[in-house]
């Protein structure tokens, strides 16, 4: 059950509206995302439709006790700061490790975009903000499940506070091993969606994500990014080119 | 008695199949088909099985597949326990570059699972409307009576089989085999397949639930899989033993 349900802030809420209304009406026009190009893309934006248009609207995922807590791999990159690695990037890889080493004191994730008040936000600006608790599963696309509580700031909270503007309509996760992605609103605004800080009941580690990570409850694990860096709010879709999901073969809508 | 037993209990010249019935095959064989070998691709990325919410590398399977080169491949960081004790849920780094051709299987998969609703829906209807069901697909009460279906196994274990008449009327095992398959193990499969999907779960918690988990629905899905190459196999061994061209050549033109 959740810990600490949060109520949003009415501003929020009727900017979330707002945009959700914009959502629905685009969804009659062409210009739907994503724009897939093959056959099995169109696949998944045929389910990405089909989902949207006939599941109920945040419905929860469901949560755990913390006796059904699970070990937990950590994929992907582990460690942005270490060369090492494959997906190592000489841009933020460096900066990423001294925050690091500085216990992320220095870190601050931008948020900008359609917002009122674009800015940056330490740690600390994040933890102020009424966090939430959860227990819930991560689903890998790779077929296994893990379980684990996860703290953080709503996102639906961030974007009030920063004054998300009506136009809005997706939401684009940098990351500090230059991964990029994008969910759109209903994902964004679940009460679920949270930018997690801790997990397990101490600081997020490094090998899932430090210093703040998403968590998207509703879609696949490859969607949660990690390393945040930069949160951009937009109205619209963008595939990334060849950083992106989607000329990298994957799906870009992820919740099947 | 030989094979004048099952001819008796079959009886009377066939009908033929129907062109939809003829169509419906082979597409769904298509579909199946597809669906079978991206399922196996998926599965190659991840091949261990739980029952369940949850499971992973680091927690015990209920079945480990040995195929292809994730079977086992141990190649993990040390450990490092989330509450402290080594014998509670830990966090490990995966140093091994596994075998994953998710992004275009999976895909394929969901595209050839909506294929296969849509036929199976098609089926379903076209099989009501036009009496294929009631005709010749249900049993009819004599038909399962104890004796009668006891003498329909003894005479497939025989492989007694009658020649082939290029269509119904069924045998009673062939009808429950067909109904099983169509009415029972595919819907399966595309109910176990939808308790995966993390957006599905949380739309309708009740899915997975009936399925024992999200990891349990993954399970059942590849034990269904395994049912379904069971009934494959039987039914292209009849198709076989009552003479493959008749068979193919009314399944395909009609007569």
């Amino acid at each position: 059950m959740p810990s600490n349900d949060i109520l949003l802030p009415r501003r929020a809420l009727v900017g979330g509206l707002a945009s959700l209304g914009g959502l629905a009406l685009a969804g009659c026009s062409d210009e739907n995302p994503p724009t897939y190009g093959n056959l099995l893309r169109i696949a998944d934006d045929f389910t990405y439709r089909a989902q949207r248009l006939l599941l109920p609207r945040n419905a929860l995922v469901r949560q755990f006790d913390h006796a059904d807590i699970t070990s937990m791999p950590a994929i992907g990159t582990t460690d942005p700061g270490n060369a090492k690695e494959p997906a190592f990037s000489t841009d933020f890889g460096e900066a990423y490790d001294r925050l690091r080493k500085a216990a992320f004191a220095e870190w601050r994730l931008e948020v900008a975009g359609l917002v009122a008040r674009p800015g940056a936000y330490a740690l600390a600006d994040l933890k102020a903000l009424p966090a939430r608790t959860q227990i819930t599963r991560h689903t890998c696309e790779e077929g296994w499940s893990s379980i684990a509580q996860w703290t953080g700031a709503p996102l639906a909270a961030l974007l009030s506070h920063a004054g998300m503007l009506p136009t809005a309509r997706y939401v684009n996760f940098h990351a500090y091993d230059e991964t990029v992605d994008s969910i759109d609103l209903y994902d964004a605004l679940h009460p679920q969606t949270i930018l997690a800080y801790g997990m397990n009941g101490r600081d997020l580690p490094v090998a899932h994500g430090a210093p703040a990570r998403l968590r998207v409850e509703t879609q696949l694990g490859y969607k949660s990014v990690k390393f945040l860096r930069r949160i951009e709010v937009v109205e619209k879709f963008d595939d990334f080119g060849k950083k992106g999901n989607i000329q990298n073969g994957w799906s870009w809508y992820a919740g099947i | 008695m030989s094979a004048g037993a099952i001819e008796s209990s079959v009886g009377g010249p066939s009908r033929g199949h129907a062109p939809w019935v003829r169509l419906a095959h082979w597409l769904i064989v298509a579909v199946v088909l597809t669906l079978a070998y991206s399922g196996i691709v998926i599965l190659m990325a991840h091949p261990r099985l739980y029952w369940g919410w949850s499971g992973n590398d680091l927690t015990r399977p209920l079945i480990e597949l040995p195929l292809g080169r994730n079977y086992h491949h141990g190649g993990w960081a040390a450990a490092s326990p989330f509450f402290g004790d080594p014998r509670g849920p830990v966090s490990q780094v995966r140093t091994y570059d596994i075998f994953n051709q998710n992004g275009w299987a999976r895909s394929l998969h969901f595209l050839l699972a909506w294929l296969l609703v849509s036929a199976l829906a098609v089926f379903a209807v076209a099989s009501l409307a036009t009496g294929h069901l009631r005709r010749d697909l249900l049993p009819r009460g004599e038909e399962l009576a104890p004796k009668a279906l006891w003498r329909d196994v003894r005479e497939h274990l025989a492989l007694r089989i009658t020649p082939a008449k290029g269509g119904p009327p069924y045998g009673v095992l062939q009808k429950l085999a067909y109904l099983g398959v169509i009415f029972a193990a595919l819907p399966v499969m595309v109910l176990t397949g939808m308790s995966m999907s993390p957006t599905i779960a949380a739309a309708w918690p009740w899915l997975p639930a009936l399925f024992g988990g999200t990891q349990s629905a993954r399970t059942i899905h590849f034990l269904f899989l395994c049912l379904i190459a069971l009934f494959l196999a039987a039914h292209l061994l009849m198709v076989a033993l009552s003479g493959i061209g008749r068979q193919l050549r009314a399944m395909t033109w009609g007569r």
